[in-house]
């Protein structure tokens, strides 16, 4: 099979590298050949941060480029909008509703763009887009917006639901297993209104 | 994680893994992104010694004893750390080793978190030691392995080149066994004592050792030859090995290199022969692509791609695609894609909210400093709105900087020209320069921004906090007293988070005409131990929208629109740790909790 990419994106500090932790685990139990590439140390003091998770018989380069993703999971809405351009044609964008004003919106040196779902969309960009911090909370966390999203995401793959399950259950700690796995099916059962 | 034998490791805990299998018993190193991790995962193996050093060139140093003493060790350390190690190194190549010896640098091509983007190569060809690049995590650990065996073999240190991308990616790993091999310790002046006598009987050695490991290039298991199609050769190391398969597959030849120093002869002539075209693919400097062009054989590489900045598939894909070198057919598609029309505010990073650094560089803008930074997250004092910091050079520049200032610009600059600098890049390099201020005696003030941790490259200790790599109690350096021993008489510590008392101690120690320490002392909110207060909330009949409180830069305050239309502050509560230093901006006294 030709190689697929998720590109896992958000502020620093919102929880990727679980999410990324999951998807790897996944994916290698499933017997695919998986590169994940992170970005650690300076970026992450609340910058833009991005993930690469790539999966097949053989995964050479360890990063995702432009036209490439298959799908992009976004964390907050503007990232979803500045990573856009990597997604390939067909491909989907998975995202948070959420927006965190970055420092030049806030020192008002810049605006933060309106409805950028729309905008995506009027592109002929397919956008899953669901509010994960309402569904976190529902599940009794707002820890698990990246959950959430993985819930979402799980929608897309053909992968049996008790490999997810597995995947959940060997990454996050056991105290808040239940929690979580409440958090994976509002995400995956989500149905736009 | 993954079965037993086949895990999905991070390239820096391969390298660790390569460690532990190699035997290795002793390890220091200084923390740097991206070379951090190999030195924390190898920490959670028992068997190992582990511990952070006050620098690199230490670490380095206490790595050279353990091999001497007869037991295979390590070093880590990232790109501009081996700066800081270059002396040691450099005279080690003549020492050679007794057990193996690795040391590890990795380069940060792209400058995800670096000053600068030099790339290392250079050292181990002016040290004449070799050096091994993986290029995925496999990769890692096999070298870390066999790095110990060339460095036996051969009486070499070894280095062992990472960069961010195979440093911070995780791919599969088959892992083995840990075999511990052992020297004995022999007492051998002749070459372990590097005055001129020694040291010129050992000059030929490193020159005939360099030859030796030319042969070995030729045929060892690092290097090797993937033949494809013929009408283009591709020679390439590191993670552009990857980028290269991933645009070509095999419908080109490739001559990888596992060793980029010294480099073979005789292979690269052979693989260019074989090929209608040659191109070298490497990051950064063209060290590769000279070796070819000394050797007179015609290559491409430079001319095409990019000598800065990392690269990727699609760099590749379209550099080369471009040059003319290819048959149509096997040009590869760049896919073209759409963005928005507007333009999206970018996202740098910041100083998080309740970061102590804040309220410090807060009341260092107000009083108009000239401030002289250093490395560690407080770099980020240059940026708006505090853009506080006109200088950042290296670890440990601040204060070696603002005395030569101060010299200079006399009662110009003295007064109100201070050094800034964390506790542990103090440690690393601050110290020395401290000397020279009490030494040479300028008139300059040097502010410690002790936050109890190594912060930047992710809560590492140091020799002031304490506490060792595995969080045990170690002995822990009192600054007051270190600073009164050197001969500074005025040493006042501060609460970052009490701006009035901040402003007061500044303006004393710089009105002083003599040299002064104040330390400002506040652990890193991030910090496990760290309580929070609860998060502020704006009155928002009081507040009058004055933006007072914006202009620290807190990523937790913005101005929203109230119910009025009227701007008003606001706190986002999820990011908020109820420092309180935004309430004594408030002329209003409009937002509540914290520390009032």
């Amino acid at each position: 099979m030709k190689t697929k990419n998720v590109m896992i994106v958000g502020v620093g500090g919102q929880g990727s590298l679980l999410a990324s932790k999951l998807l790897g685990y996944l994916l290698l139990s499933q017997g695919y050949d998986v590169k994940v590439s992170e970005v650690h140390g300076m970026s992450q003091r609340g910058g833009s941060v991005v993930t690469y998770v790539r999966y097949g018989e053989q995964v050479y380069s360890p990063v995702i480029d432009r036209g490439e993703a298959d799908f992009i999971v976004s964390f907050e809405v503007l990232e979803a909008a500045r990573w856009m351009p990597y997604l390939k044609e067909g491909g989907v964008i998975v995202t948070n509703t959420q927006q965190i004003d970055p420092m030049p919106v806030i020192t008002g040196a810049a605006e933060y763009p309106a409805d950028l779902v729309k905008k995506m969309k009027d592109l002929g960009v397919k956008v899953d887009a669901l509010d994960c911090l309402k569904l976190a909370e529902e599940a009794g966390s707002s820890k698990a917006v990246n959950i959430v999203l993985l819930g979402r995401l799980s929608h897309y793959f053909d992968i049996p639901e008790e490999a997810w399950d597995e995947a959940l259950a060997a990454v996050v700690p056991a105290r808040f297993l239940e929690m979580n796995r409440k958090a994976f099916t509002l995400g995956k059962n989500y149905r736009e209104e | 994680m993954g079965n037993e034998n086949r895990r999905l490791l991070l390239g820096n805990a391969a390298v660790a893994r390569g460690l532990y299998e190699a035997g290795v018993c002793f390890i220091s190193s200084y923390p740097g992104t991206p070379s951090t991790e190999i030195t924390e995962e190898a920490a959670k193996y028992d068997e190992i010694y582990c511990e952070w050093a006050p620098n690199e060139k230490v670490a380095m140093e206490a790595a050279f004893g353990a091999s001497l003493a007869g037991r295979r060790s390590f070093c880590g350390q990232k790109h501009v750390g081996l700066n800081v190690a270059a002396d040691p190194l450099y005279t080690m190549s003549y020492t050679g080793v007794n057990a193996g010896m690795v040391i590890g640098v990795a380069d940060d091509a792209g400058m995800h978190s670096s000053q600068n983007e030099q790339d290392s190569r250079h050292h181990a060809i002016a040290a004449k030691v070799p050096m091994l690049e993986p290029s995925d995590s496999a990769e890692a650990l096999q070298f870390a392995k066999l790095a110990y065996e060339i460095s036996e073999t051969f009486d070499t240190p070894v280095l062992l080149k990472m960069c961010t991308r195979v440093a911070h990616s995780q791919s599969v790993v088959p892992i083995g066994e840990r075999t511990v091999p052992v020297k004995e310790y022999e007492k051998n002046i002749a070459k372990y004592v590097m005055m001129p006598g020694n040291a010129k009987k050992r000059h030929p050695f490193v020159e005939e050792r360099t030859k030796k490991l030319t042969e070995y290039a030729e045929n060892c298991p690092l290097n090797r030859v993937e033949m494809g199609g013929t009408d283009l050769g591709i020679i390439t190391c590191s993670t552009s090995y990857q980028y290269v398969k991933e645009v070509f597959g095999d419908k080109v030849s490739v001559l990888k290199l596992g060793m980029t120093n010294p480099l073979p002869v005789q292979l690269v002539r052979d693989f260019a022969s074989r090929v209608k075209n040659l191109v070298v693919v490497e990051e950064l400097d063209p060290i590769i692509e000279n070796h070819v062009k000394a050797l007179g054989i015609p290559v491409h590489g430079k001319d095409l791609l990019p000598m800065i900045d990392e690269f990727s598939q699609n760099l590749i894909a379209e550099k080369i695609g471009k040059s003319g070198l290819l048959p149509a057919e096997l040009v590869p598609v760049v896919p073209e894609t759409d963005q928005l029309s507007e333009p999206i505010p970018a996202r740098p990073p910041v100083m998080c909210a309740g970061c102590p650094h804040r309220g410090l560089f807060y009341t260092l803008k107000k009083n108009k400093c000239t401030v002289l930074g250093d490395i560690g997250c407080y770099t980020l004092g240059a940026v708006a709105p505090l853009s506080t910091i006109e200088m950042t050079l290296c670890m440990g520049a601040s204060i070696g900087a603002v005395h030569g200032f101060n010299k200079v610009m006399g009662s110009e600059s003295e007064g109100k020209t201070v050094a800034v600098i964390g506790d542990s890049t103090f440690m690393h390099s601050g110290m020395t320069g401290l000397a020279n201020v009490a030494y040479n005696q300028s008139n300059s003030t040097i502010i410690i921004l002790d936050n109890s941790i190594t912060g930047m490259t992710g809560h590492q200790q140091n020799p002031t906090t304490g506490y060792n790599i595995k969080g045990d109690p170690a002995g822990k350096i009192d600054l007051e007293a270190l600073c009164r021993a050197m001969g500074f008489e005025r040493v006042r510590v501060v609460d970052p988070y009490d701006l009035s008392q901040c402003d007061e101690v500044l303006k004393e120690e710089l009105a002083v005409p003599a040299p002064s320490v104040i330390i400002s002392r506040r652990p890193c909110a991030l910090l496990k131990y760290v309580k929070h207060k609860p998060a502020l909330t704006v009155d928002t009949d009081k507040c009058i929208g004055c933006k007072s409180c914006m202009r620290i830069g807190c990523p937790a305050i913005s101005m929203k629109s109230g119910s009025d239309g009227k701007l008003k502050a606001s706190v986002d509560p999820t990011l908020c740790v109820g420092c309180g230093v935004c309430q004594q901006l408030c002329p209003k006294d409009a937002l509540k909790g914290g520390l009032a």
